[in-house]
């Protein structure tokens, strides 16, 4: 019917990376172009999140005559977001990125990650994903620890990557460790280095530190791509082109990657569903309570929607949903976890 | 000799560790020492809070576990603890949970298997319990248990190999659990045979479809986060759910097979097949680790993945040298490692991108 002015509905395929950080959702065609993108924080709340950065996804495919009938969630929240948008595919990270940086670069060898709050590599032969590591546990190598020490510097981090490169003597930093690399860093301005000198120091402190914990045994070979908000600093891109002694690629789409991948792999998954932006208006909640029927102690997480139980997890039997959705009086578990 | 027995009051109540499902044969070796037997309570988180809230920080996950166990078996009456000896710091944990558990007030006797596989001194420290334990007697249980053994080992052998195809849900668990009921009550070796034989039969035959994508993984490293499911967070289970044909060479049955006499030949063929990436041995479990890795890689298989407590020595030493076989073949070895602190999730995230990982190698797209 409505197709008289000579439109026609094309696909589009939607994918959402919900971190801890950040929030990001692109939507691409069947070609895998880019239709709309987005990149917000997300500020502790991934349902608000994910909610703003539809409705950004939504202005932009507005009017191009596409229509959204695959979704793919990743991120530490995927299953949640998964649960909420119906998605075809729930990913894990890795895999997203992987995917998502073969459809730019196709002889990638190697793909650096630094993110706010972990990192990870993944090493790449032959267009196949062989090898990967991922750190959570260290600050030392994160964004978080180059925004907290901008902070004590007094240089906002946007500006770090022109400090660095200005710098012609590096100052040694320890980067084995957050405590440590701050002390030193408060040393090292006490007894005069230059800030520029600093800044390169740190940028070369997070570099080695990333090197030697998730890079560690890991053959690093060229083409290099390295992404993550971390790569948007030149200073750190400038000091991995040192240490490893080859050319590190940055995507002006990096920070999109693990959203472009799931995209693909919804894409590719030959799944379709019919996905509605009003997803937006209804009210989603999440809950977390102690299960209590044995020594487990699961931490069963439910998710609401208008009121009802969608999906759960984090019980380890059957029993675990049941008793914590009957406590909170709501309606029977019905749909098991997304997987 | 590792028996003390000092403290006891009233009868004794033995109790022991647990590890899989192998408590079945244990209380069939325990049976001669006619006292009652106390199985310690089924491990859960408490286990393990129980136990690292006591343990000296830095010994690994086993002894923690292995301490969990012992309080609970001790908070519902056991007053007689058995502990075997073997590994490397494994061989102090007696001496040393001992002493935790008397500072803790609990009173107890010990008896400590130090022998390895050694009937003979199993035998006189069980004599010193009960001194009217004839070798006959000693011998027939120890038999009897090895059979069991042998039974849980195969069967569990054919469910990590098809319970990943099943084609409806929890078929396999439900058949291992009536079949873990069965072994636990038999006491002949005909019986045993037959337990075996019949449940072998009725999991061949359980309707199971595998996928063109299917993989086939093997699991190595240290024996006890081998097999107790438990302590991997049922690695085994999680890898069958993503539809992985899992195999593991390290289990009970293996472990006697290659001990006492054939033990010089054994560690001569695994340093064979650990060639050339080990050239001596790395202690404990270390070179089958890396012998094995070694073996699975020629057989063909998608991937191995390598378990140990944080801070087992034998296998980072054996973690060299599989990374150096990993890089040198592109042949992917996922590392493992654990302790309390472990995440759950961040362990499914690892699994979930391994097996994609091992999908996309075989040109085929990931599910
Ligand atoms: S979900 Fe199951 S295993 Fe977890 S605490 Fe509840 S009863 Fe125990
Ligand atoms: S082999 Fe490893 S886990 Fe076992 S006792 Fe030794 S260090 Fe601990």
């Amino acid at each position: 019917m409505g197709s008289w002015k000579g439109e026609r509905v094309s696909k589009a395929y939607l994918g959402v990376d919900v971190g801890s950080i950040s929030t990001k959702a692109v939507a691409l065609d069947s070609g895998g172009e880019v239709l709309a993108r987005s990149y917000l924080w997300t500020e502790g709340n991934p349902v608000r999140a994910v909610k703003n950065v539809l409705a950004e996804v939504e202005e932009q495919v507005d009017g191009t005559g596409a229509e959204i009938v695959a979704v793919g969630t990743t991120g530490s929240a995927r299953q949640l977001t998964g649960a909420i948008l119906g998605a075809q595919v729930v990913k894990n990270e890795i895999t997203s990125h992987a995917v998502g940086t073969l459809s730019r670069h196709s002889d990638v060898q190697t793909i650096f990650e630094i993110g706010g709050q972990d990192s990870k590599i993944i090493i790449v032969r032959d267009g196949v994903p062989v090898d990967y590591a991922m750190n959570t546990l260290c600050a030392a190598g994160t964004g978080s620890f180059l925004s907290s020490q901008a902070r004590r510097i007094g240089v906002p981090v946007e500006e770090f990557g022109e400090y660095a490169l200005r710098s012609k003597r590096a100052t040694k930093i320890a980067g084995r460790c957050t405590v440590f690399a701050e002390s030193d860093l408060v040393h090292k301005a006490q007894i005069g280095h230059a800030v520029e000198d600093i800044i390169a120091g740190l940028c070369n402190a997070i570099v080695g530190n990333y090197l030697n914990n998730v890079g560690k045994g890991k053959e690093i070979l060229a083409p290099i791509v390295f992404q993550g908000g971390v790569s948007k600093n030149v200073g750190v891109v400038h000091a991995f082109e040192q240490a490893t002694g080859h050319e590190v690629m940055v995507d002006e789409d990096g920070h999109l990657m693990g959203s472009l991948g799931v995209a693909l792999v919804a894409r590719d998954s030959g799944g379709e569903a019919p996905f509605s932006f009003a997803v937006r208006d209804v009210a989603f909640e999440t809950v977390g309570e102690e299960c209590g029927g044995c020594p487990n102690e699961c931490e069963v997480v439910l998710v609401l929607r208008e009121g009802e139980v969608l999906d759960g997890w984090g019980n380890r039997c059957p029993r675990g949903m049941e008793r914590v959705a009957e406590r909170l009086g709501v309606s029977k578990v019905t749909v098991t976890s997304a997987g | 000799m590792g028996v003390n027995l000092a403290q006891v009051e009233g009868a004794y109540k033995v109790s022991f560790p647990h590890m899989g499902n192998y408590c079945i044969p244990v209380r069939t070796l325990a049976e001669p020492l006619e006292c009652e037997i106390v199985t310690p309570p089924k491990m859960t988180r408490r286990t393990l809070e129980l136990g690292a809230r006591h343990s000296p920080e830095f010994v690994c996950v086993p002894f923690k576990y292995n301490l969990g166990n012992y309080i609970e078996a001790l908070d519902i009456g056991a007053n007689l603890l058995i502990q075997a000896g073997g590994g490397c710091r494994f061989g102090y944990y007696a001496e040393v949970q001992e002493a935790i558990l008397r500072d803790l007030g609990y009173q107890f006797g010990m008896v400590r298997l130090l022998g390895g596989f050694d009937l003979r001194e199993h035998i006189r420290d069980f004599r010193a319990v009960n001194p009217r334990l004839t070798l006959w007697r000693a011998l027939k249980a120890y038999r009897v248990a090895l059979r069991q053994t042998k039974a849980l080992d195969q069967v569990e052998e054919l469910m990590r190999k098809n319970a990943g195809f099943e084609v409806e849900d929890g078929a396999f668990e439900r058949i291992h659990k009536r079949f873990l009921a069965e072994l636990d009550k038999a006491r002949e070796i005909r019986v045993i045979e037959d337990i075996e034989r019949r449940y072998l039969a009725e999991m061949a035959s359980v309707p199971i479809e595998r996928p063109d994508d299917m993989l086939r993984v093997g699991i190595v490293g240290e024996l006890y986060v081998l097999m107790e499911p438990f302590s991997n967070y049922f690695v085994e289970k999680e890898l069958a759910r993503r539809g992985v044909e899992v195999h593991r060479f390290v289990t009970v049955s293996h472990m006697v097979e290659n001990a006492g006499k054939h033990k010089d030949a054994y560690l001569r063929r695994m340093i064979e097949l650990a060639d050339p990436y080990l050239k001596y041995h790395v202690g404990a479990d270390g070179t089958e680790s890396v012998a094995m890795t070694h073996k699975l890689m020629r057989d063909g298989f998608d991937g191995v993945l390598h378990l140990k407590p944080f801070g087992c020595m034998p296998e980072v030493n054996a973690m060299a040298a599989l990374q150096r076989l990993s890089r040198e073949h592109t042949f992917p070895v996922l590392f493992i490692s654990y302790d309390e602190q472990t995440s759950e999730t961040g362990l499914a995230t690892r699994l979930d991108a391994f097996c994609d990982m091992l999908r996309m190698r075989k040109g085929k797209p990931s599910r």
